[in-house]
């Protein structure tokens, strides 16, 4: 007898891909954020999917702390051109030129809460209504009660507690002037499953999440890349290690991990095994108990 | 590669887990998802952590899925929380939703998307109001498969006799539901008795274990394989000089099977045409079926835009602009008006609705109809009939999920103030 099955990879695929024409049809100025990271690669493939032949019906965006990892921006670029998209950069920087944001102090200081402001001001420059984001709920705790299309108020912030419901393939992208959406098609998706498809739909990526040596520093449990953005606290040296990217942010709160992983199957083997989180890792979110929560609450991703 | 073949072969299935405040309920997903290795070292350090900070005396799992700061102070759920865990044959979804008495709306939202709930019973307690609630709820949403799970069966002293007393009250009451397929499996969410170990102590259980029960149900049945419904959701031009005559209808498939060469009508036109061909990104495939998204493109020029559905000629849906349905009113601060104008969102369709009739109300709790109090409310669930600006191109909801239900949107807050499954 024929079953008409789809794998879990097939139907996470189907279900973004419908999100994804959803936004084109629900949103009249979409922006799809992308950082050169693993999840946005993984959504830039879902929307050429999804309006195949066509080219992807909105621009892309890159909120740019600055703080990059070389080999990422060299790879979003190349990708920018080889799908034709738009791309838009804002830096922290013209955002902190402008007096509108203040550069953390101290030798833990990182751009990633200054973030919220350039982004918050440049969907207003554009007139964006809806962002598309890679944002996954299995990633940290607040971010498990995100929907699918995620309402924002004409601040930017979400309210948690009074989120519209989502049932069946319904999703209401109604809205006043000025509000915006935040609108996650990977939300159904864990590590694994973007690992897993991108090893099923052979995609490439920046070079820094495969094992390579590089010079990394010891802090608060987790090791950083050393990088002119780092300053050197009392007691902390630079070290060589073979190491990998889980996550790829800004350098200054990203950590890496020690790794022989050389190619996908190997990390496949990996994150089967990995005992922490993904952004264990990271040093923003360990900044007290609801450190996402609160960034979220004033518009960051 | 064996791992390859694995991970790229299994099936998703989405669950939703339903009991009353103090089931377990928490702790069994903590212990599915801890003994699935799906939590973390640091996830549970800081779970510790935060039970340390709150006085708790064993580590509350529950702060597992608790994930927001009024949830973790006031020990709450606020709404529905999704969690993720796989094993080499299934990857899961579970919509784990609070068992308030306020909160029927919760359920209705995780219970929409599920194929499966799991309904939490404490074996000291025995079959109770809200687990008649939660079972209604289930029935309701045209849930094909529930597993009655008796927890604490470590507190009853593993007792046979009590599994088989809440077996029966159960199927007493569940006889008037329409729920195909129920298991029942005494469990100790605590211990992990049957959730993925077998038990020691449940030598008369001879059933399958929680986890065994969930790899191995039968889903081939979620989707509606019959009634061939394509929802256009956005049309793709892309009007480049390699594809310029290229003119695909992009959606996903709600019901039936749609292959090359199948004779199609367009409604609500009721344009005829033949699929020239079924589209995607990797080519073209020879079929499309729910829930595949796909693009396809027809043989004749015909005027389609979003919201229109392309169905096959000897099968079509209902055109009607005059529907009966059950809701489930979602506002807190509005109660249903009659004769008031709301926006309706049906597959990719959107209209505007009236409302002008509440037939009855249900008692969740007993299933009785409510006559005589036609205020529909925050968590009520209704019997309406309304009329659309447009005909709804739909079935009835428990021939198909998805082209039987809807939203119901305030087009003065834009919040969604209900849900609609169609009689």
């Amino acid at each position: 007898m024929h079953t008409y099955r789809l794998t879990h990879l097939k139907a996470l695929e189907a279900e973004a891909i419908f999100i994804m024409r959803e936004v084109a049809s629900q949103f009249e100025k979409p922006v799809l954020l992308f950082s050169g990271g693993k999840d946005s690669i993984v959504m830039v493939r879902l929307a050429q999917k999804a309006f195949h032949p066509a080219k992807i019906p909105f621009s892309f965006m890159h909120v740019d702390t600055g703080h990059n990892f070389p080999e990422t921006i060299e790879f979003r670029d190349k990708l920018v051109k080889e799908v034709g998209a738009n791309l838009i950069v804002r830096t922290v920087q013209e955002s902190i030129d402008k007096g509108r944001a203040t550069e953390e102090k101290g030798p833990q200081a990182s751009r990633n809460m200054l973030q919220t402001v350039t982004l918050l001001d440049a969907l207003e420059e554009f007139q964006f209504t809806a962002a598309i984001g890679g944002a996954r709920r299995d990633e940290e705790k607040a971010r498990a009660k995100e929907r699918f299309f995620s309402h924002r108020n004409e601040f930017g912030q979400w309210d948690p507690k009074n989120q519209r419901p989502e049932l069946w393939n319904l999703f209401n992208g109604n809205m006043h002037m000025a509000e915006h959406f935040r609108i996650f098609p990977l939300s159904n998706w864990t590590e694994m499953d973007v690992w897993q498809y991108i090893k099923m739909e052979e995609l490439s990526l920046p070079s820094v999440y495969f094992s390579h040596e590089r010079e990394v520093i010891h802090r608060n449990g987790i090791y950083l890349a050393n990088s002119e953005y780092l300053t050197l606290g009392k007691d902390e040296f630079v070290e060589n290690m073979v190491v990998r990217c889980r996550t790829v942010g800004d350098m200054t709160c990203t950590g890496v991990v020690a790794s022989p992983a050389s190619n996908v199957d190997d990390i496949i083997a990996e994150v089967a095994a990995a005992r922490v989180t993904e952004r264990g890792g990271r040093t923003d979110d360990k900044r007290s108990e609801t450190a996402m929560e609160d960034r979220k609450k004033d518009g960051y991703f | 590669m064996t791992t390859q073949k694995g991970y790229l072969d299994m099936d998703l299935l989405r669950f939703t887990t339903a009991g009353s405040v103090d089931d377990g309920k928490s702790t069994l997903i903590g212990r599915l998802l801890y003994d699935c290795k799906s939590i973390f070292e640091d996830q549970l350090e800081a779970v510790e952590e935060s039970s340390k900070k709150r006085g708790d005396a064993i580590v509350n799992l529950a702060l597992l899925t608790d994930g927001l700061k009024a949830e973790r102070e006031q020990g709450i759920t606020i709404d529905v929380a999704y969690r993720y865990f796989a094993t080499p044959k299934r990857k899961f979804i579970i919509s784990d939703t609070p068992g308030h008495i306020q909160y029927t709306r919760n359920m209705v939202t995780g219970a929409s998307t599920a194929s499966l709930a799991i309904i939490l019973v404490d074996a000291r307690k025995g079959v109770i109001e809200q687990t008649c609630r939660h079972s209604f709820i289930a029935s309701l949403l045209q849930i094909q498969h529930v597993i009655v799970a008796v927890n604490k069966m470590d507190l009853v002293d593993y007792k046979e006799e009590v599994f088989d007393q809440i077996v029966k009250d159960y199927e007493g009451f569940s006889s008037r539901l329409e729920i195909p397929h129920i298991d029942f499996i005494p469990i100790s969410a605590l211990h992990g008795d049957n959730v993925v170990e077998k038990s020691a102590a449940m030598p008369w259980y001879k059933g399958g274990t929680l986890l065994y029960t969930l790899e191995h149900v039968f889903i081939g049945n979620e989707h509606n394989h019959v009634d061939a419904r394509f929802p256009v959701q956005w049309v793709i031009r892309p009007q480049s000089k390699e594809h310029h005559d290229f003119r695909g209808f992009g959606g996903r498939v709600a019901g039936g099977v749609f292959k090359k060469g199948d004779e199609i009508t367009v409604q609500p036109s009721g344009f005829r045409s033949k699929i020239k061909g079924i589209h995607t990104f990797e080519g073209e495939v020879p079929e499309a079926f729910a829930p595949m998204s796909v693009s396809i493109t027809l043989e004749d020029e015909i005027d389609i835009s979003r919201g229109d559905m392309i169905v096959k000629q000897n099968n079509p849906p209902r055109v009607e602009q005059d529907i009966d349905a059950m809701i489930c009113w979602f506002s807190e601060s509005t109660q249903l008006q009659l004769g008031r104008k709301y926006t309706i969102r049906h597959t990719t369709r959107e209209a505007k609705c009236i409302i002008k009739e509440t037939k009855y109300k249900v008692d969740v709790n007993t299933l009785h109809k409510i006559e005589d109090d036609l205020e529909v409310g925050l968590n009520d669930i209704a019997r309406i009939s309304f009329r659309t600006s447009t005909p709804l191109l739909h079935d009835s909801y428990k021939r198909n999920r998805q082209t039987g239900s809807f939203i119901i949107v305030d087009d003065a807050t834009n919040a969604t103030v209900a849900a609609g499954m169609i009689i």
